[in-house]
């Protein structure tokens, strides 16, 4: 089996006295595609959070090849560099070009030649089909092309695992699709993912493990034909069949 | 074409003497802007703080400020600091005085305002590309601080250019008094004065403000 890269070992966070992730732990290995589903509500986007030491955590640790993530400590910016986000509200620079957007965080925190930043830059933006947008600015852009800018932006970093957080779930429908492409190619490409979202086919197809949560807590986990054909607990095939309706007028 | 009274603008220095009380105003008007920008911004980023008692410090001043008529506030600094204190301001220094609070009061809660609206998520964002906090401010917030606060301060001193008409009030010989000065003068030989010379005044502003304006809402289209 491939190496360990992300450890979570009994992870508990609340906010004030409310209890939003219990005694959780995962481990992911390098390569390895999760996605994580579940219903609203039940830490799905503060687990991700936590990985990336956006919020302080009551107990427990996250170890990202071995070295701890801790909201607050001093490492922690070099640890994020290894850890790309994309967030379901895109969150790109207002104020910054597409390639500025891109080129800002190897520039200014890995301190890498500016040239060799945007020619890397542009290549994945145009392996997204975005390459005739990097001088304009986010607002210039669809929904679905700024997420994919988002995408390259957390990819220029050359991170070793990627968090999405229902990347796909502001956008309208038609585009959909272009975003869930781009991520299909990070999975083939062998990047190691955690996928967030409610797109049920699109995680049939990408993942190699589902998670299901509810309640802060992994109620049932399981390769993707297995997870979505026969859910083995009551819970996840109740959450499964939220997405199928029965007919309500009797048919002949 | 109506007798406006037009004539008395030619009459001796008068001109100079419109433009001489024109510059006593703006003169209140750029020290009180040039201390209350630093001021405000101090202000602002303490408003933001979230140590109760700084901010209830800042947020009744910030109030008290707002409800005063600018008139009233120019009245106690003015009058009342000699009966309070025993100190004699002259007109001009209790005007600086109190453009200054007022400007420093309507500039801290420009920048409160623009520093809260950005989205919490521009700083996650920010630092989970691996930023540092001085970083995610220098580089992601406070340039986005400073595109939504311009235009709003460059209103704001428009508007404390306008209101510096006040100081006539207390004794500050500014554009208003010498217009009221030069008609009072001319009554019996140009009773039209009035007209005249007020146009002057409003062109006066007028000309002082507009391009303000304009810088405003050019600021405000290409970052809005
Ligand atoms: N900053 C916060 N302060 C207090 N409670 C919060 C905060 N953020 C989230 N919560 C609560 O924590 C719980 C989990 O929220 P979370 O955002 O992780 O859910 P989610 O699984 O991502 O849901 P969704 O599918 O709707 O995005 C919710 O009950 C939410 O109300
Ligand atoms: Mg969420």
């Amino acid at each position: 089996m491939a190496e360990k890269l992300l450890m979570i070992e009994h992870l508990n966070k609340s906010y004030d006295d409310l209890c939003v992730i219990k005694d959780m732990s995962l481990t992911v290995h390098k390569g390895e595609v999760v996605v994580v589903i579940g219903p609203s509500g039940c830490g799905k986007s503060t687990l991700l959070r936590c990985i990336n030491g956006l919020e302080p955590v009551q107990g427990g640790r996250i170890c990202l090849s071995g070295r701890e993530i801790k909201h607050g400590s001093r490492d922690l910016p070099m640890l994020r560099q290894k850890i790309g986000m994309v967030f379901q509200s895109y969150e790109l620079f207002p104020h910054l070009s597409i390639i500025d957007n891109i080129t800002l965080a190897p520039l200014k925190v890995q301190k890498r030649k500016k040239e060799e930043v945007e020619e890397e830059a542009l290549s994945l933006l145009d392996r997204v089909g975005l390459k005739d947008k990097a001088r304009q600015y986010p607002r210039q852009l669809s929904g679905g092309q700024k997420q994919r800018a988002a995408i390259v932006r957390a990819l220029c970093m050359h991170p070793e695992v990627m968090l999405f957080d229902e990347v796909t779930a502001a956008l309208d429908p038609e585009m959909v699709r272009e975003v869930l492409d781009v991520m299909l190619r990070l999975a083939q490409q062998g990047r190691t993912m955690i996928i967030v979202t409610h797109e049920m086919q699109f995680a049939k197809a990408v993942a190699d493990r589902v998670i299901f949560v509810d309640n802060g807590e992994i109620i049932e986990e399981g390769k993707p034909a297995e997870f979505f054909k026969a859910p083995k607990t009551k819970r996840a095939a109740r959450f499964l069949n939220i997405f199928e309706f029965s007919p309500v007028k009797a048919q002949n | 074409m109506p007798d406006l009274g037009l004539e008395v603008l030619f009459k001796g220095k008068n001109m100079l003497r419109l433009l001489g009380g024109l510059w006593a105003a703006l003169e209140i008007s750029l020290i009180s802007v040039l201390l209350s920008i630093p001021l405000g911004i101090l202000l602002g980023i303490i408003m933001v703080r979230k140590e109760l008692v700084l901010r209830v410090i800042t947020r009744t001043y910030f109030e008290f400020i707002r409800i005063m008529p600018q008139l009233v506030l120019l009245f106690i600094v003015f009058f009342d600091s000699t009966k309070l204190f025993g100190i004699n301001l002259s007109g001009e220094l209790s005007s600086v005085i109190v453009f200054t609070l007022w400007g420093t009061a309507e500039m801290g809660d420009l920048v409160r305002g623009a520093i809260t609206s950005i989205p919490k998520h521009q700083y996650e964002s920010s630092l989970a590309l691996g930023l540092n906090n001085a970083q995610t401010y220098f580089y992601v917030i406070i340039p986005q601080t400073v595109r939504r606060l311009l235009p709003l301060s460059v209103n704001l001193i428009t508007r404390m250019i306008k209101t510096t008409s006040l100081v006539l009030l207390i004794g500050v010989v500014e554009v208003t008094k010498v217009a009221q000065q030069i008609i009072e003068a001319n009554r019996t030989s140009s009773p039209n004065a009035a007209f005249g010379v007020y146009l002057t005044v409003f062109m006066m502003y007028f000309l002082t403000c507009w391009p303000l304006s304009i810088l405003a809402s050019r600021l405000e289209k290409k970052w809005g």
